[in-house]
């Protein structure tokens, strides 16, 4: 009995609720539903396919493959230095894991609806979820990307500069990357509760918000009038500084770092406060 | 002393009527857009339209689903919701199972509470039975030790032991809800809040639900219990709480609260063979000659009963003369199969004049068919035109039992039982 979710105090159902500390204490009680769904949304993927979990870095590979041979052997894009591959397959893994949390999360409503309809779990479950289990995915593509990198990077020009203390950075800048999906996944599945638009616009946004991003391109190489409106975009710092934890390139300037954290901690604490306001209600609309 | 577990305090919740706005962000804007522009160029219009209109709008805008309900419930109460659709059942579900939250009021809930709108919530067709029973039972806040403390339970109550490496898309329609209710009758909660579950599966399967509720109120749980099968109510309740477009209209005892219902004149009193038909709805039809009540010789059936109506007529334009007259019905099982048909022409009453003073009465003697709710049509032509067609069926119950003195009737599957002989043939 003592293993069931329960708790001592009575629970208040009034349209008051908000986000609190017992919201985090309740999350915490439903781990064992956080697990579950994580597993669900890795192995339901693969079941019936014959390659199984080896989709997971299917592809990455073609996609980096895809982006060497246009970036750097059709537009001779410059890669500060960086091997090629290198450099593209960090920005493809580290983007696919904001793109994918960003969207999964957008259809957080829409796609549950018909659980969310029936059965009172906290709502914020599924977007955690969501971020676990594409991080798994990530470290997959990651262990990859380590193998490729203990190749090619040490004779790369760059590696004579490259102090490997830059790496204790890297949980920083994944957290960085979860919290800012997380975010903004929220946000836009909050409005989609009510406006379907918004979920087209990110269908094809994220695509296009790739090359604003300097994803594929170092923020060096782009005019520097023109310059402000990517770093404008808080991810642009962020991939910065994933190039400077893997491959030493120049961190990004103070004010794009300090603006891509303070952007990323507002939109954070706007969504929760968004979501949990919304979520109440959220199934008399969606 | 009894403790308290779950309090209630004037509930309500209104629905915005209509469109919840005009579906996309880009009109939306331009209604806001419009509204600031309207306010800023012509403000005495929109103080005059502000005064007029908020009363009379709000009024037609909001429906109020749930108003000002209150009740409490303490350790071991069984209570029926019960009120006929729209009434506000399954809004106070909604809202006691928190996937909505109320206008107004509150809900204090002392202890775990589960619910059970739906067996089989988030089962994932490609994970297997195993899987799914773990992911159901988090889902319906279960923790992980318990679930697998009660596994190997779960799967003996399910059935469907062989198959429970098998993905759940593979399953017969049967084996998912019986793995589903197998989860969710395996929660101890509190208190249990169930909506209609027992409505699916075949009524073997739905006896047994029906059965381990019991069980579960029997031990002391509290359990709030929603459905259209009153006689399931009836059984298991022993308070209820009867609900009328939103309001409350009783609460407490059940058999007082299930009384006032059927005065009410929605649901069917099935302990009174008399059915009064008038306020039934109707089909297209002239309405001229109604049927007004269809009497049955007895409450309720077993198999292979005399089976009679007798149907009384209600003529509304007096001196008016009906010839022809065709008295047609069919009894329907609950899936709608038509399962007998007749009409008087059949057996042979043709040429039949409407007399105020006539009963016309139907039977058979030997109704073969096994036990269940069944629904009766019927309809009325004379002169060759439709007089009444009822649009709602009449139902009546056949209740456990067999045509051939068997000890199981559970166990005789068929839909009908006619009457049968078996022999041994011996060739010496």
């Amino acid at each position: 009995m003592s293993n069931h979710i329960s708790s001592s105090a009575p629970t208040i159902i009034s349209n008051k609720r908000s986000f609190s500390l017992a919201t985090l204490r309740e999350l915490w009680q439903y781990r064992d539903l956080i697990r579950v769904f994580v597993y669900r949304d890795l192995v339901s993927i693969y079941k019936q396919t014959v390659l199984g979990p080896f989709w997971f870095v299917i592809q990455p590979i073609i996609t980096t493959l895809t982006f060497t041979i246009i970036f750097e052997k059709v537009a001779k894009l410059p890669t500060e230095g960086i091997p090629s591959m290198l450099f593209y397959m960090s920005g493809i893994i580290f983007w696919s894991y904001f793109a994918e949390c960003l969207t999964k999360i957008s259809n957080t409503f829409v796609q549950n609806a018909n659980l969310f309809s029936k059965v009172y779990f906290p709502r914020l479950v599924v977007p955690i979820s969501q971020i676990i289990s594409n991080f798994i995915k990530f470290s997959i593509q990651f262990g990859l990307f380590t193998i490729l990198y203990l190749f090619m990077f040490p004779g790369s020009e760059r590696a004579s500069s490259y102090n490997a203390l830059n790496l204790l950075l890297l949980p920083v800048v994944l957290f960085a990357f979860a919290l800012l999906s997380f975010s903004l996944g929220l946000i836009v599945s909050s409005i989609t509760i009510k406006y379907r638009d918004v979920a087209f616009l990110i269908q094809f946004g994220i695509q296009l918000l790739m090359y604003g991003s300097a994803v594929i391109y170092p923020i060096t190489t782009v005019p520097v009038k023109y310059r402000i409106f990517i770093e404008l975009n808080p991810l642009t710092g962020i991939f910065e500084t994933v190039r400077f934890t893997l491959f030493g390139t120049p961190m990004p300037e103070l004010w794009v770092l300090l603006y891509s954290i303070g952007f990323t901690l507002v939109s954070t604490l706007f969504a929760i406060s968004l979501f949990s306001k919304v979520e109440k209600n959220s199934m008399d609309i969606v | 002393m009894t403790k308290r577990v779950l309090e209630v305090n004037n509930l309500s919740k209104s629905y915005k009527l209509g469109l919840i706005n005009t579906g996309s962000l880009v009109n939306d804007l331009g209604e806001y857009y419009r509204r600031l522009t309207k306010r800023g160029y012509n403000p005495g219009q929109i103080e005059l339209s502000a005064k007029a209109k908020p009363a009379e709008e709000s009024k037609k805008k909001y429906h109020q689903a749930l108003n000002d309900v209150s009740f409490t419930l303490n350790e071991g109460d069984v209570l029926g919701v019960i009120g006929k659709n729209g009434a506000g059942k399954s809004t106070l579900l909604k809202i006691l199972s928190r996937v909505t939250t109320p206008t107004s009021g509150e809900v204090r809930i002392y202890g775990r509470l589960a619910s059970l709108l739906e067996v089989g919530t988030g089962f994932h067709p490609e994970l297997t039975g195993r899987e799914n029973v773990f992911m159901n039972g988090a889902i319906l806040g279960m923790r992980k030790a318990e679930i697998t403390k009660k596994f190997d339970e779960i799967i003996a109550f399910s059935g469907v032991g062989q198959y429970i490496d098998t993905p759940v898309k593979r399953y017969s329609s049967g084996m998912y809800v019986r793995l589903a209710f197998a989860v969710a009758s395996h929660l101890e909660p509190e208190i249990l809040i169930v909506d209609e579950v027992l409505a699916v599966g075949d009524s073997a399967f739905q006896k047994k639900c029906l059965d381990r509720m019991m069980e579960v109120s029997r031990s002391g749980r509290t359990v709030l219990f929603v459905s259209h099968n009153l006689s399931a109510v009836k059984q298991l309740c022993n308070r209820g709480l009867f609900l009328r477009s939103g309001t409350s209209i009783f609460e407490g005892d059940i058999d007082k609260a299930l009384s006032l219902y059927y005065e009410d004149g929605v649901a069917t009193d099935f302990s009174n063979p008399v059915r009064d038909i008038r306020p039934f709805a109707r089909k297209e039809c002239l309405g001229n000659l109604t049927i007004s009540t269809i009497t049955f010789n007895k409450a309720s059936f077993v198999v292979g009963d005399n089976w009679e109506i007798e149907i009384k007529l209600e003529n509304h334009k007096p001196g008016k003369e009906y010839k022809d007259l065709l008295l047609d019905f069919a009894i329907h099982d609950r899936y709608d199969n038509k399962l007998i048909h007749l009409t008087n022409i059949f057996l042979g009453a043709d040429r039949l004049s409407f007399q105020p003073s006539d009963v016309y009465k139907f039977s058979i003697p030997s109704i073969d068919l096994s036990p269940d709710r069944y629904n009766l049509f019927m309809s009325l032509r004379a002169n060759e035109e439709i007089e009444d067609w009822i649009g709602e069926p009449v139902q009546f119950d056949i209740i456990e039992s067999n045509n051939y003195g068997f000890s199981n009737s559970s166990l005789i599957r068929g839909m009908s039982q006619p009457k049968a002989k078996f022999q041994v043939i011996q060739n010496a």
